[in-house]
């Protein structure tokens, strides 16, 4: 459904794309499900490296004394584990729901800024292949993912750290453009009606993300700034010899880092709460509540970032406030916990596949959750500082709760993206697969964790009597391993074969229901207008919920237009374009510069600068 | 064409949701993030200050009244601004290039002062790798040197516009998101001005 | 909000060009009484107050009259405020953390 070329006047460096087909159809697409899609398809390629880094690892800690990969490569597998799973992964595959579902469920065409979201993800796409351009020669960033200072410093490490700074910091961009771009989309392209508090909670939870992404990314982009002044230029941020503060990277890395942690759990949630209802055919319990309790995460995920340095000794008066504010801010998230089970509680609950991942992260989040205010004593938290017990508890809120929450997701959207259903039978072996495997993984990383074990050590003597909990903890990740093998056969099966899924498969209570599965090009023949909450399900059932039942002439209208802009093919979209690809390549081109060789970076850096001019000087169209 | 029936792609080529267009929303939500991006830097900077165990202080090399000339060049860089804006939402083409020129102009005579400070300072044994005064002044300075001289860049890309006869009243949101991005970078200066240059080091 | 609005550039009240002249006078006068203070010593005990006053006006003149916040929609006040101030708390937080409380290294 690509535009009609239209004899408008062409004016720009280069024309226009139009209608291109396919690899230069996806090349310069401004289409934000297409976005999306190839979001999502990127991050899952990122999704099968940083697992393997993990099996790699847990293969070597299975039993004492191991010698599968040497303590340098371990070290490199964590760092880029950990990068890779959190900027590369579950920040992507979160941006991809963003990209597909938010103009759909706000009754929008596209994004505020449909080249700037190309661009995004270009550099998204730049900055993952920055990162890993040290393999080629074999200098893989291994200073752990939160690379503290002073250990990042010349003095003190090698090459591979570069590639973690410039990478780092090309992946800032892309998530600035992304959050800038979200931001605008939900405060201006909603729907007639859709006010605030009308809008789904997924909606709500991808606004706050954008707020949180465009102000912490700025703090870590200055704090990669100075590093990278340090190692290129000299410069003495952290250089301890010339009066530098390592201490200051730790407070700059988690002004960041805190809010960061929101970054990637609270996409999840928002799709949690989109799930719970539908598959429990009840409203969203306090949803009143659901989003104050989201919106004050903002402010408050501002105010906690000490906690995570307290054995560094802040003081007393400094360690008791960053301890109450933390705890502070488990009252949003236990308000959360409470609205998805009463949600449940006393629906009529179907146990598909993506109920089965929203149910299992309430539980696994939970667990996570508690196991984190735990260490918002200083106390408790200076005993588990660096052992397995905080391994354990990061990864039941990222593992347990983001991961298996986007789990959800794709299992919930597959049939609106593709039009086809996953198998159900593969999808339970999945979930029960991956919930058994990360219960067997982490689960006992809290009992190693209590018994002393540090993290990041690359094996361990037999005497220590870790050994049975590891080759528990190994085990279980294989069986993760094996649930993603089963997930990649599901999709594959399904893309091939799958059941036919209608526009509406799930009795879903959001406008995404509303339009065909796939949705055209242009998402909504008519912009919907948006009479309460669950906006389709009042459309639905507009008796349930004690509306006069006037949606249904407004239904046959968006059928009878959806049936005209078929025919017609009128409704005009935004042209693709070469800029934001081009602009993102001169990125790429710029950060190579830095690493590989400096007379790229003017090249890189011209290359931006055309790319700007030429967006600029393009014909804004629809 | 069909083009003329057809609907907006995107509902905010008319109409959004909150009457604000979008491009403005954008403007302030990035000033409100690169409020962040400076509070870092100036965070950074005081972190270091106070502690100089090598290379010159502060009060060796500043030297107030030279400084105090191009931040009064800055402040009024944003007068002529805010003139320029009122310019093209009068129409008056001619007096908005006037005014273009002008902050553009006084823009480069910030800039200006700029290098000529920081050739300065270099000469008087003060640079980047010079202990964390160093680094941190010349990051935070630097920093904010090149939002000024990407400003420059853009209103004299408004001036051509306008020079060209691209500029219209219709158009004036262009120079009013500029204007924006200009009065922040001056803003920005003067936190610097103060924070940095005027209250002493102890 | 309830329905989608066109926009109207310039629906709000701006200043003309003879309030902006005024603002002007005062940011010079403002700056020029920076630049005093620096040299009066008598001033000294009492000088971080009297400039961080001082330039928080300039602030605040060029935020609410050149950039319009005073007359605009409150959602741009809402952005810019929300930055500033996380930026502010950050600021302060490093100050406390590394100059009042910078002694103590253990619980």
């Amino acid at each position: 459904m690509a535009t009609i070329a239209a004899p408008v006047e062409r004016r720009g460096l280069l024309a226009r794309p139009v209608a291109p087909r396919g690899i230069w159809a996806w090349v310069t697409t401004v289409d934000a499900k297409q976005i999306g899609i190839l979001y999502g398809a990127t991050a899952f390629i990122f999704f099968l490296i940083g697992g393997t880094e993990a099996l790699l690892m847990r293969t070597q800690l299975a039993v004492p004394n191991a010698n599968v990969v040497g303590p340098g490569t371990f070290n490199a597998l964590f760092t880029m584990h950990g990068t890779t799973m959190i900027f590369m992964v579950v920040m992507p595959l979160s941006a991809a729901f963003f990209n597909y579902i938010v103009p759909l469920q706000i009754g929008a065409r596209d994004v505020a800024f449909p080249r700037l979201n190309a661009f995004s993800y270009w550099v998204f796409l730049s900055g993952g292949l920055l990162m890993h351009f040290g393999f080629l020669i074999q200098q893989v960033p291994d200073v752990g993912w939160f690379a503290y200072a002073n250990l990042t410093e010349n003095a003190f490490s090698q090459r591979g750290v570069d590639f973690w700074v410039v990478g780092l910091q090309v992946l800032g961009v892309g998530s600035l453009a992304a959050g800038f771009n979200f931001l605008v989309t939900i405060i201006n392209l909603r729907a007639p009606g859709l006010t605030l508090m009308r809008m789904p909670l997924f909606t709500w939870t991808t606004f706050i993300t954008s707020i949180l992404i465009v102000l912490a990314f700025p703090v870590i982009t200055i704090a990669l700034v100075e590093l990278m002044f340090d190692r290129l230029f000299g410069a003495n941020f952290f250089n301890t010899a010339n009066g530098g503060d390592p201490i200051l990277w730790q407070h700059l890395f988690w002004v960041f880092g805190h809010p960061e942690v929101y970054i990637l759990i609270l996409p999840a949630m928002g799709i949690v709460s989109e799930i719970v209802p539908v598959f429990s055919r009840k409203p969203l319990f306090g949803y009143p509540f659901m989003v104050y309790a989201v919106a004050s995460i903002a402010f408050l995920s501002f105010t906690v970032w000490a906690h995570h340095m307290f054995t560094t000794g802040l003081g007393p008066i400094a360690a008791s406030f960053f301890a109450a504010s933390t705890m502070l801010i488990a009252v949003p998230t236990g308000i959360k916990i409470f609205n998805w089970i009463s949600t449940v509680y006393g629906g009529s609950v179907r146990l598909n596949t993506p109920h089965l991942f929203a149910l299992g992260f309430i539980a696994m989040f939970t667990i996570g959750g508690l196991s984190g205010v735990m260490h918002a004593s200083p106390p408790v938290d200076t005993q588990q500082q660096d052992t397995y017990f905080v391994v354990a508890h990061f990864h039941y809120v990222l593992f347990g709760g983001s991961v298996l929450a986007l789990f959800g997701g794709i299992y919930y959207w597959f049939p609106k993206i593709t039009g086809r259903f996953l198998g159900e039978g593969l999808g339970q072996l999945n979930f029960w697969l991956m919930m058994i495997g990360f219960n067997l993984t982490f689960g006992p990383m809290h009992f190693l964790g209590v018994d002393g074990m540090p993290r990041r050590i690359f094996t361990y003597p037999a005497e220590m009597g870790w050994g049975l909990w590891n080759l528990v903890s190994t085990i279980g990740a294989y069986a993760i391993g094996l649930s993603v093998l089963v997930f990649i056969a599901n999709v594959s099966k399904s893309l091939r074969a799958g059941e036919r899924a209608g526009s509406d498969p799930w009795d879903g209570r959001t406008l995404e229901w509303s339009i065909s599965s796939p949705p055209p090009h242009y998402n909504f023949a008519t912009i919907p207008v948006v009479h309460g909450r669950d906006a389709f399900w009042l459309e639905k059932y507009p008796e349930l919920e004690g509306h006069a039942a006037a949606a249904p002439d407004e239904r046959r209208d968006r059928t009878a237009a959806h049936d005209a802009g078929e025919a017609h093919g009128h409704i005009h979209v935004p042209d693709p374009s070469y800029w934001p690809i081009a602009t993102a390549a001169g990125i790429l081109v710029a950060g190579t510069g830095v690493l590989f060789a400096m007379p790229l970076l003017p090249v890189g850096l011209f290359v931006v600068l055309v790319g700007v001019v030429g967006w600029s000087m393009e014909p804004v169209n629809g | 064409m069909e083009h003329v029936a057809a609907l907006p792609a995107q509902a905010h080529v008319g109409e959004t949701s909150t009457g604000l267009n979008s491009r403005k929303v954008l403007m302030w939500a990035f000033l409100g993030s690169d409020c962040m991006l400076f509070g870092s830097l100036i965070g950074t900077y005081l972190v270091y200050r106070g502690n100089y165990p090598s290379g010159p202080k502060p009060s060796d090399v500043f030297d107030i009244p030279y400084t105090s000339v191009s931040a009064f060049a800055l402040l009024m860089s944003s007068l002529a601004m805010v003139l320029a804006l009122a310019a093209i939402q009068r129409g008056d083409i001619r007096r908005l290039k006037i005014w273009l020129l002008c902050v553009a102009g006084l823009g480069l005579v910030f800039i200006g002062g700029q290098v000529y400070e920081f050739t300065t300072f270099g000469s008087e044994g003060l640079n980047l790798t010079t202990a964390t005064f160093g680094s941190s002044f010349f990051t935070l300075t630097g920093f904010h040197g090149t939002h000024v001289t990407f400003g420059i860049v853009w209103l004299l890309m408004l001036w051509m516009l306008a020079a060209r006869g691209q500029m219209t009243q219709a158009r004036s949101l262009d120079v009013e998101i500029a204007g924006l991005y200009w009065h922040f970078v001056d803003i920005v200066w003067i936190i610097i001005f103060t924070v940095v240059y005027l209250i002493p080091a102890i | 909000m309830s329905a989608r609005v066109p926009v109207v550039e310039h629906a709000e009240h701006h200043p003309g060009a003879t309030e902006y002249i005024r603002i002007a006078l005062v940011l010079t006068v403002i700056t020029a009484a920076e630049v005093a203070v620096y040299y009066v010593p008598s001033l000294r005990p009492v000088i971080m107050p009297m400039l961080m006053v001082l330039s928080a006006t300039k602030f605040a003149l060029v935020v609410m009259f050149y950039m319009h916040l005073k007359f605009d929609n409150r959602l741009f006040s809402g952005f810019f405020i929300f930055g500033l101030v996380c930026a502010a708390f950050m600021i302060t937080a490093f100050i406390t953390l590394f100059h009042l409380l910078s002694a103590p290294k253990a619980f």
